[in-house]
């Protein structure tokens, strides 16, 4: 840590340049503090070991889950008249359930090592504009794991494309294999890259105000599983379930992937990655205003 | 020149214990005097009440009072009325039954020589049914206490496709003769009655009869109805796969064709007459658009029936819609069980973060009684907490069912009082699990991930509907530690009711093999934890 700490002023032993320190609210200022941030936050990153795990886990891991939802589905008509209704670029996005965990972990690391380690004091010291080193926390997290999710989406789609006509998702049953070119497809990929990229950034809005790792990740895991259970299993009262299914993280973010029965859902693909949008914005929000009022 | 030596000091002060009581003293002083753990727990205990309790809200309307002054019918008008058996569960008694009684030893023999059956697919009644039997279609002789649904009985039977069986008392199933019935294979059944005990038999020819089984039906009066009957239950076919389940349901009933009837015994009444017990299910509320009945041709009976004669399950395709258990009042344990692991693993890593494992360590160098008193500590708070969790959400929870007019299956005071006790174990291994990995991984970050993974997503990718085809999720609870959630189950599966049998209700392992399994990956971390707690340097 000690080289990020000296990656944190790189311009030592030069003149002072009058901007970030000379006037706090000026926004020159803060664009200024922000590229030194980005430059630290950067450095930090690259020099931990567990970024590139986690982001080869974000990859791996999603693309296996994916592949094994995809390869565990058959479809055989039965003679009842069910045919084998699936959506299969969403049974394709399955990984992205157990992505969304690696991402907020990733997120959450990002902070709360620091403060594990009492890092935070030397870098809110070197850099004491604190929203611009949120700022920069969470572009550089977003840019990331944009970055791992295209692939784990890639790879995840790619799997779907060659496992399921094996398994009977064939023209003639009226499947065509997945395609970007198809359109719904395509929103449902870019989508599920943007909501890996929005789970990141709730959890690391959230690990800013918890600042215990421990509890930021059993407070985001459970911020995006626990609404699931609690629609299938417990509620059964039709206007409470409306709106958990419409204003939960996971449920409302996740109707980005469907392509089938867009009737039918609580809430429209675009809308539904909105309100994950606004999940990640008040996190990031509540974030950064304790990260300021507080001591570190 | 001479040395003076001087003693050592030496304080004044008694040296300090080493005992194991010492250590659980300091554990238990390092855990209260923590608010935030203590807070912890408390949220847990919340969790589970608020989804235990919140889920119950049913606002269905089940019906309406006729007459002039009708008005809807919701909350406890809405619960279902089951009778009790013989071995004092619930169960479903109805079928169309061609009878005589019998008073003294006596027995019934009938050749059935076609078993035929018909489904109403969900359309309104009596409209263009589909061929075809259930899988639990049943026809055959029947020896029962008296008409009054829920009585004792005895029978053997045909059924759509797990051949002739014998069941009694509705929850005794034994298998007889396998196969198909048709008019080019018969099957002969037979019962026989002598004072308490009932005897059946089966036999392909009339002429070799092989016993079935033996029923001893303690307290049967000495006069008996017996027949012929047919029933059928409800449709339920229900499959789950990824992005949820499909059913079709709808009433049934089924046909069968007996002759070479007969009946012997000292005193019998001498002629049939047929009537239906109890309401056939999924028809009109007296059993309007079923075709039940019985036709007599010289000494042909055809005997059409519908409805079931088994204890009542919950789940989907059970027929028994607004039945639940008691447990769905303890659904909300895998949140509680997330707060109460990550307070666990912060009691061992937040050591380490702090360094104060270094102070811990050489105060008692012993290390795996450190580790053993933590346990301990951890274990029993949040069994307690568990504990009085449960016993509060259970009784709280059945009573707001009854008043919304969800019916809990009744279970005896023995099985509420595992389930809730279960439960808090189920939550204090859990806490214990949280606590070996956060020694083994010493991070906080990495053993909650991996203790919330490996429980909680499963539990929740294993329980909730549509996440994996059922066999998958099948194996997971038998497989990783969400198996323990199997402790909180409290009606057993019976395999002579075709349901499907799913958790949170039912669960692919018994109950203690459930909770063996968690046991076992805890027992297995704890060796683990103890055996690099002792090898590597704080």
């Amino acid at each position: 840590m000690s080289r990020a700490a000296a990656a944190a002023r790189p311009d030592t032993g030069q003149a002072p340049r009058p901007g970030p320190a000379g006037s706090p609210g000026a926004w020159p200022g803060w664009w200024a503090g922000l590229r030194d941030a980005l430059h630290a936050e950067w450095t930090k990153l690259r020099t931990v070991a567990a970024t590139a795990w986690m982001l080869a886990a974000i990859v791996v891991l999603t693309i296996a889950v994916s592949a094994a939802a995809v390869a565990a589905t058959k479809c055989n008509p039965s003679p009842a008249g069910l045919s084998c209704a699936a959506d299969t670029t969403k049974l394709s996005l399955t990984g992205v359930y157990l992505g969304q965990a690696l991402a907020a972990i990733l997120a959450v690391l990002t902070v709360c090592n620091e403060y594990s380690t009492g890092m935070i004091r030397v870098t809110l010291a070197a850099m004491p504009r604190r929203s611009a080193v949120l700022a920069a926390k969470a572009l550089l997290v977003g840019c990331l794991v944009l970055a791992a999710g295209t692939l784990a989406i890639g790879g995840s789609l790619l799997a779907g494309r060659l496992i399921l006509p094996g398994n009977g998702f064939t023209a003639a049953h009226g499947y065509a294999p997945i395609s970007l070119a198809h359109g719904p497809t395509l929103r449902a990929a870019c989508g599920s890259v943007l909501y890996l990229v929005l789970v990141a950034l709730l959890s690391l809005g959230l690990a800013a105000a918890v600042r215990d790792s421990a509890m930021a990740i059993g407070a985001s895991l459970g911020l995006l599983y626990l609404p699931p259970i609690l629609i299938s299993l417990t509620v059964s009262n039709p206007v409470w379930l409306h709106r958990l299914e419409r204003y939960t993280p996971m449920n409302a973010g996740l109707t980005i992937q469907d392509t089938t029965g867009l009737h039918g859902l609580p809430i429209s693909p675009w809308g539904g990655l909105g309100v994950l949008a606004l999940w990640a914005a008040g996190g990031m929000l509540a974030g950064g205003m304790l990260l300021r009022l507080r001591d570190a | 020149m001479t040395t003076a030596t001087v003693a050592p000091y030496r304080s004044a002060q008694p040296a300090g214990r080493d005992g194991f009581a010492q250590l659980l003293r300091a554990e238990w002083d390092k855990f209260r005097s923590v608010r935030g753990w203590v807070i912890g727990m408390i949220v847990a205990a919340l969790l589970m009440l608020a989804f235990g309790l919140l889920g119950v809200q049913n606002s269905s309307v089940c019906g309406s009072t006729g007459g002039p002054n009708a008005r809807t019918l919701t909350g406890a008008a809405c619960l279902p009325t089951f009778p009790v058996g013989p071995g004092g569960q619930v169960v479903t008694d109805s079928f169309y039954f061609v009878r005589q009684s019998l008073t003294g030893n006596g027995s019934i023999t009938a050749r059935v020589t076609s078993f035929t059956g018909a489904q109403y697919n969900q359309g309104p009644p009596g409209s263009n049914p589909a061929a075809g039997l259930q899988q639990w279609s049943k026809a055959g002789i029947i020896i029962k206490a008296s008409t009054k649904p829920g009585s004792a009985y005895a029978a053997m039977m045909v059924t759509g496709s797990h051949g002739v069986r014998m069941q009694y008392d509705f929850t005794q199933d034994i298998a007889g003769l396998p196969g198909k019935v048709s008019s080019a294979h018969p099957r002969w059944l037979r019962l026989t009655r002598s004072g308490d005990t009932i005897t059946g038999y089966d036999s392909a020819d009339g002429a070799h009869w092989t016993q079935v089984a033996v029923a001893d039906l303690a307290g049967l009066p000495s006069t008996v109805q017996v027949g012929l009957f047919a029933t059928s239950p409800n449709a339920g076919h229900f499959t789950t796969s990824f992005g949820g389940g499909t059913g079709s349901f709808g009433p049934t009933q089924a046909t069968g064709v007996f002759d070479h009837v007969g009946l012997s015994g000292s005193k019998h009444s001498g002629s049939w007459t047929g009537g239906a017990i109890g309401v056939p299910t999924g028809f009109g509320p007296s059993g309007q658009g079923s075709d039940e009945g019985f036709q007599r041709a010289g000494g042909t009976f055809t005997v059409t029936g519908s409805g079931d004669i088994a204890p009542v399950v919950t789940g989907p395709g059970s027929g028994s819609g607004g039945t639940g258990t008691i447990q769905e009042h303890l659904i909300g344990t895998f949140a509680g069980l997330i707060a109460v692991m990550v307070v666990a693993v912060m009691f061992i890593t937040a050591e380490y973060r702090r360094g104060l494992i270094r102070v811990t360590l050489a105060a008692s160098p012993r290390r795996g009684r450190v580790l053993a008193a933590k346990a301990v500590v951890i274990g029993l708070v949040t069994f307690v907490m568990g504990l009085v969790t449960a016993a509060i959400a259970v009784p709280v929870g059945v009573h707001l069912s009854h008043d919304q007019g969800l019916y809990m299956l009744p279970v005896s005071w023995l099985t509420a009082a595992r389930v809730v006790v279960g439960t808090a174990a189920l939550l204090a291994v859990g806490a214990v699990l949280a606590l070996a990995v956060g020694t083994i991984l010493r991070r906080s970050a990495a053993a909650v991930t991996a203790v919330i993974v490996g429980i909680v997503l499963t539990y929740v990718i294993g329980v909730v509907p549509g996440v994996l085809p059922s066999g998958a999720a099948a194996w997971l609870l038998r497989v990783t530690p969400a198996a323990g959630f199997a402790i909180q189950q409290s009606t057993p599966t019976y395999p002579q009711v075709a349901n499907s049998y799913l958790p949170p209700d039912y669960y692919p392992l018994a109950a203690w093999a459930g909770f063996a399994v968690l046991c076992g990956y805890a027992a297995l971390a704890m060796c683990l934890a103890v055996f690099l707690i002792r090898r590597r340097d704080a």
